[in-house]
């Protein structure tokens, strides 16, 4: 029958997707969700009438990412001098009387100091308070939060180059998402492969430090030349991924095996010369 | 300091994995073909190397320590005729026989993967790649996960080439992660190719 061979093929196809951007916090967040997929069982709670284009779908969702984004900028930033965290910069508030928000982002960037000894730090090295570290990390994770509880259960998210997937981008759900990592040494091109998903064959977050596009905005401990120019950690969640991608490029290979040791997690680093060492996930005969 | 303990925990660990491996490989009588040796030495590299605590990420290190464990313990299919895994008889000693045994097979290529042995840290089993009689890589193949400490020995980072890395299929890839892209740089990035190709 014609019909069977018309739905292997679509099978086939690769999957359609549909992508939103904003800019915020200094980049460009991308949200891109399957297009034209059927509607999931799970999509159909109350959501609207079944069959909604993914068009009003991903506006929504993206509407949803975005406010998050703004909101913890908003509180965040140190560019804007209304904010937070530059009237705790300059010493006008305290933590103690500071909002719940920037008390438990605060809390946890100690931790991961502790946990990392030091190499990832929330202060500047001129003693500033400075939670951008794991803020753009905890907007990703929050972001997701919010993704899920419209009941989205494919998407991913891309804020500058740190990435948290859910489901699949096919039509049959089983696939991860293809994720490339840009090569340091030329923007353009791309220096490894990985895929996210979740479940347990795959990772569901990617983050990636360097300095190739901000500048030195990772303060270093020691004042020798950096182990690495690039660090790509994939984990279960984005902030372990971003904050551990962090202290590994700022605390060198110490880090890297201490976060080997320490996390389950991948890694890829670029050494400053272009050498790689990576963990087995990245290694091609690991697929 | 720091690196004469890692040389010393790395030298522990291989002797301690050299004698399970004896023990478990063993067999009187063969003769150790020059390219077995290589892939010896090359398995008491690799021994020395998955079990030291913190030498492996770095090549240097690794390797000091596996020409000084080199010329024990045995694995590889030789292309000698002797099949299979076969032991050299060596005694544990690290630090005997170098590996660099100038033979007729000196240039030796290829993968060797020893057999799979039981070590306090669980089964380990080690693939070797070896070009042109040097050692080029060494994977860690199985580990079992019964305990945390074979898991971290397994995870460790270590260095690949480029083309070992896993591939990004173009066509396929959906995302791409780097370092952080400004909203400036974004517009030539190739996220923006990707998101514009399915705005």
């Amino acid at each position: 029958m014609p019909r069977t061979s018309d739905a292997a093929a679509s099978n086939e196809q690769p999957a359609r997707l549909k992508a939103r951007t904003f800019s915020c916090m200094g980049t460009v967040i991308s949200l891109t969700i399957p297009a034209g997929k059927v509607p999931a069982p799970a999509s159909s709670n109350g959501l609207g009438p079944g069959g909604h284009p993914a068009d009003d779908e991903l506006a929504a969702a993206a509407a949803v990412v975005e406010r998050t984004f703004r909101d913890l900028d908003q509180t965040f930033s140190l560019y804007r001098q209304d904010s937070e965290a530059s009237a705790l910069a300059r010493g006008e508030l305290t933590l103690r009387e500071a909002s719940a928000v920037t008390r438990a982002l605060f809390a946890e960037a100690l931790e991961w100091r502790l946990r990392t000894e030091g190499a990832f730090t929330p202060e500047r090295a001129d003693g500033v308070l400075d939670l951008s570290g794991i803020v753009k990390g905890h907007a990703i994770r929050e972001a997701g939060t919010s993704l899920r509880a419209l009941g989205l259960s494919d998407w991913c998210l891309n804020a500058g180059g740190d990435v948290l997937v859910s489901g699949s981008p096919g039509p049959g759900g089983g696939d991860p998402w293809h994720a490339g990592i840009v090569d340091p040494a030329d923007r353009g091109s791309l220096l490894a492969g990985c895929d996210l998903g979740q479940g347990r064959r795959w990772r569901a977050a990617l983050a990636t430090s360097g300095s190739a596009e901000r500048g030195d905005h990772i303060w270093s401990a020691s004042a020798a030349a950096p182990d690495f120019v690039q660090v790509s950690v994939l984990a279960d969640d984005i902030v372990t991924a971003d904050v551990l991608a962090t202290a590994i490029y700022a605390g060198g290979v110490p880090m890297l095996n201490r976060a080997t040791d320490g996390w389950d997690v991948e890694v890829l680093a670029v050494r400053a010369g272009g050498r790689l060492l990576a963990t087995p996930g990245f290694r091609a005969e690991a697929a | 300091m720091k690196a004469r303990g890692a040389v010393s925990a790395a030298l522990a660990s291989a002797g301690i994995l050299l004698a399970g491996w004896q023990a478990g490989t063993q067999v009187p009588g063969v003769n150790a073909t020059t390219i077995t040796t290589t892939a010896a030495g090359s398995a008491g590299a690799g021994a020395g190397t998955t079990g030291s605590s913190s030498g492996a990420a770095s090549g240097s290190s690794s390797g000091g320590t596996g020409s000084s464990a080199g010329g024990t313990g045995s694995t590889g299919s030789s292309a000698t005729g002797s099949t299979g895994s076969s032991g050299t008889g060596a005694t544990g000693s690290s630090g005997t026989g170098s590996s660099g045994t100038s033979g007729s097979e000196s240039a030796a290529s290829g993968t060797y993967t020893g057999t799979a042995v039981s070590t306090r840290f669980g089964a380990v089993q080690v693939q070797v790649t070896v070009s042109a009689g040097k050692i080029t890589d060494i994977t860690a193949l199985s580990l079992t996960d019964t305990d945390r400490k074979s898991i971290q020995i397994s995870n460790r980072a270590a260095p690949l080439l480029r083309t070992e890395v896993l591939a990004a299929q173009s066509a396929s890839v959906k995302i791409i992660s780097g370092a952080t892209v400004t909203s400036n740089a974004y517009l030539t990035s190739l996220q923006a190719a990707l998101d514009a190709a399915n705005l």
